[in-house]
């Protein structure tokens, strides 16, 4: 596999709109034509390579190809957009929309995700070490066409709408989310670890969530249908006694959502 | 690039060995040339005035009248409420700024540019905005003049408006005519609207009027008598457009009753269009025939008790319309795809609402009418919607007149005007219909008549649906919708060879009507092959009726006095011509009282 390495030059002011950091774009091309493909900071078009030592060629397909950033990219938005095959290792924090669109490939963030993280994915592995802003695999603003396969993983904690507007695929966080995780949800898996906030599976009507810390405030519209003893789903398991709930029937009744909390965590439910 | 100020183009142009489908002059794909000077169709150009000419070699191609849109949502506040509650709409639609154009974004519920150039590079060169409520209406004119490339005008909402229902119920008509008048004026506005007549006022009480003759609440009109009476004021006034109507329970299974109900109340009223207008020559009679204008058929010929036993009965519609002379409407057809469902009709809003669980919102405009907005996708897998499809398109194929048809989609309640071409694809071709059957859910074919629909429209026809009839039906055609001499100078060149057409071919068909191979307005080239080469001149036209004073004082009497029920001051009410571009009236001379 060929691996083209970008290194940051030096501190970014206004925010980069990289779309273009993909292997699907850097397949088939040297160093020197990846360094002239153009970002926009604010109103001008720049050449990447004013913002990045590009160091390698590109492999002849996005298979081929594997991108690693050696440094920190929290003011570089969008990479790895929509990219369908391939590798991108970022050592450092990614800026908003990393593996946006997504429907392949692989992604490992060794550092923190700024909003939006994984949205609207379609496949492929998100995996971010640190923590996440809002948003992450969650439909854009305004939408509830949310994630609907791949894998997004967030080793530590994710702020608020985690998951909103999902139809597939897997998401779990090993740390705690904010508020409103699994908003609207319709299909897929959503796995918290930690603690969540308030708004849970709020108007969700299908998929499943599990909270394996305490849900603060939990909402009206979810009924108890019974109590289950270390869940599985396919290769990811969750120990310990959890209270299974329905919902949210809030709005409508035949919503067809499951909620599993932590018994433990959750006394007085 | 620009005008001269006055929206009176300035073009001279020669369009030379095209195949012409003129249908107000019954100009069936005729191989013949096209002169415009100074923007007005002409005979012929003297040699002088050739050298100085553009000329356009239309040698192959379609030529045809530029398109007139009589039905679609462009400006105003419910498009700009579903433009702010649609983030989503735009953020995957959007075009760059030129040296010559604006930017834009928006699928469903574009930005006003981006209309302007969207429906210029698919030949159209006029639209109406299809409901103006009187209290938005300066909105909606600020909204208007910004939208490039095209004419417009809007259709007032009326169907429940206070002064109207308490004049027709008190049988106050010279005063009902007066307010008309005045209304038309104030706020430079071009037809009646009347949208779910008596029923949305019930709507401000969470109520709905479900028959034609169920008293509302308060005014204690029916909705039979709003309908009746709106249509006799259009008439007496001679309005250019036959009353427009929407009828109750759109949008519910089995609301094809009270439409074919509604169609008959104006059966005895005698079309009188009275316009103090220059005709350009045409060889049909460019009047209008009709006493009312049916809009968006489709979601008002919905049969069944539920949605469990939907079924399309546009049959019980088109065999009304077939039988009678005095109904023309639009078909309100349903290409598949996103949609932003706006109307009038606040409870046919909430029902979508309830039925979906979408974002939506709802709007009372104080002592006038209301509003309703929610994002709604039509889907092939969907039985309901497959049924809405073949639906649109039985409305176009099987009235034997298409004099009395018109092509919409109600943009964009049953998808954007985008869809057009697809549209017309369909119409055109049976192999078209017959993929999408293939594609769609078993109910379009099970619930229809569709499958059993063999005609083939040609280019004429289609020349009907989308130009000369909707300029003869909202009473432009003394300038619009014909290449007669005389006529404003929009012509549309489409790349298709008549000779050599394929309607199986419907894929090619359909990118030919997407993108104009060149869209003139006033005699200058303004769009081609998709790209926005000119921003012309444009107007907007709205009826100035010459009332005869009769119930006039008393009448603005009546309006002074209950302005005390509106939350703004009489003065401020009116929209004063600078919010207009180009402002352009049609003088209408009443009928003496």
């Amino acid at each position: 596999m060929a691996e083209v390495t970008l290194t940051p030059k030096g501190e970014i002011g206004i925010m980069v709109e990289a779309e273009v950091i993909t292997p699907d774009t850097f397949a088939g091309k040297s160093a020197s034509e990846i360094g002239d493909l153009l970002v926009w900071q604010g109103p001008k078009e720049l050449p990447l390579s004013d913002f990045f030592n590009v160091k390698d060629d590109g492999g002849k397909t996005p298979e081929e190809t594997s991108i690693v950033i050696g440094g920190d990219v929290s003011r570089v938005k969008r990479i790895g957009n929509g990219m369908t095959a391939g590798k991108i290792t970022i050592n450092g924090s990614a800026g908003m929309h990393v593996g946006s669109e997504m429907s392949g490939g692989e992604i490992t963030v060794k550092g923190d995700a700024n909003s939006w993280a994984g949205m609207e994915m379609k496949g492929g592995l998100l995996h971010i070490t640190g923590n996440a802003k809002d948003h992450a695999g969650c439909a854009y603003r305004g939408s509830w066409h949310g994630m609907t396969g791949g894998r997004l993983v967030i080793d530590g904690d994710a702020d608020s709408q985690v998951g909103g507007g999902m139809s597939g695929g897997e998401i779990e966080v090993l740390g705690s989310v904010q508020n409103f995780c699994g908003i609207r949800q319709n299909g897929g898996l959503i796995v918290i670890r930690g603690d969540a906030v308030r708004g849970v599976g709020a108007e969700m009507n299908g998929g499943t969530i599990v909270v394996g810390g305490s849900i603060t405030n939990f909402l009206a519209g979810f009924e108890q249908v019974g109590s289950e003893s270390d869940l599985a789903f396919g290769s990811v398991s969750c120990p310990g006694e959890f209270l299974k709930f329905s919902g949210d029937n809030a709005i409508v009744a035949w919503t067809k959502g499951t909620l599993y909390a932590s018994k433990n965590a959750n006394e007085g439910l | 690039m620009a005008g001269n100020g006055n929206g009176n183009g300035t073009g001279t142009i020669a369009i030379k060995n095209g195949y012409v489908f003129d249908p107000l002059n019954e100009i069936d794909g005729e191989m013949m040339d096209v002169f415009i000077k100074n923007g007005k169709v002409v005979r012929e150009l003297t040699d002088s005035e050739m050298k100085d000419a553009k000329v356009i070699d239309a040698k192959g191609m379609t030529v045809m009248p530029g398109g007139v849109d009589s039905h679609s949502h462009i400006a105003g506040a419910k498009v700009n409420g579903g433009r702010m509650m649609r983030p989503e709409d735009s953020y995957k639609w959007n075009r760059k700024k030129t040296s010559l154009t604006h930017s834009g974004s928006g699928y469903t519920v574009p930005s006003v540019y981006l209309e302007g150039y969207e429906y210029s590079q698919m030949g159209y060169t006029t639209v109406f905005e299809a409901a103006v409520p009187p209290l938005e209406a300066r909105h909606t004119h600020e909204e208007m003049r910004s939208i490039p490339m095209i004419d417009t005008g809007g259709y007032l909402v009326l169907g429940n408006n206070w002064f109207i229902m308490r004049y027709l119920r008190d049988g106050e008509m010279d005063r009902a005519c007066a307010y008309v008048a005045w209304m038309m004026k104030t706020h430079k506005t071009y037809g009646i609207k009347c949208v779910n007549p008596a029923g949305v006022e019930n709507w401000g009480w969470a109520e709905n009027v479900g028959s034609l003759d169920e008293a509302n609440i308060h005014f204690g009109i029916t909705s039979r008598e709003v309908i009746e009476g709106l249509c006799e004021i259009n008439e007496r006034l001679g309005l250019p457009m036959a009353m427009h109507l929407h009828c109750n329970n759109l949008g519910q299974p089995g609301c094809y009753e009270i439409t074919k109900d509604s169609l008959k109340i104006p059966s005895q009223i005698r079309p009188n269009q009275n316009l103090d207008v220059e005709w350009a020559e045409t060889k049909v009679d460019p009047a209008r025939q009709e006493s009312v204008y049916l809009t968006h058929a489709q979601f008002n010929s919905f049969g069944g008790t539920s949605w469990g036993d939907f079924e399309s009965k546009t049959k019980e519609i088109i065999d009304y319309v077939n039988k009678t002379d005095h109904v023309v409407f639009d078909s309100g057809c349903v290409p598949f795809g996103e949609a932003t469902v706006m109307t009038g009709d606040g409870p046919a809003i909430h029902n979508l609402y309830a039925l979906t669980g979408n974002k939506w919102s709802n709007t009372d405009v104080e002592l006038e009418c209301g509003s309703g907005v929610l994002p709604f996708t039509y889907l092939k897998s969907n039985a309901i919607h497959s049924v809405q499809w073949a639906m649109g398109l039985e409305l176009l194929l099987l009235v034997n007149d298409t004099w009395k048809t018109i092509m919409t989609t109600d943009h964009p309640n049953g998808g954007t005007f985008l869809k057009y071409p697809l549209v017309m694809a369909w119409l055109m071709s049976q192999a078209a219909r017959n993929a999408t059957f293939d594609e769609c859910h078993a109910w379009a074919r099970d619930r229809s008549d569709l499958g059993a629909v063999d005609r083939e429209m040609s280019l004429y026809d289609i020349a009907i649906l989308t130009r000369a009839n909707t300029a003869r039906t909202v009473g432009l055609s003394h300038r619009k919708g014909s290449l007669g001499v005389g006529a404003d100078g929009d012509v549309t060149i489409y790349n298709i060879d008549p000779k050599s057409l394929n309607p199986r071919d419907y894929e090619n068909l359909a990118k030919s009507f997407a993108q104009a191979e060149y869209t003139v307005k006033d005699g200058e080239i303004v769009s081609r092959r998709g790209e926005i080469v000119a921003i012309p001149e444009k107007r907007t036209y709205y009826v100035d009726v010459n009332v005869k004073d009769a119930g006039t004082n008393e009448m603005l009497a009546d309006v002074k006095e209950w302005f005390k029920y509106y939350t703004l001051g009489f003065a401020h009410y009116p929209t004063p011509d600078s919010y207009l571009m180009n402002p352009t009236p049609i003088a209408v001379n009443a009928e003496e009282a």
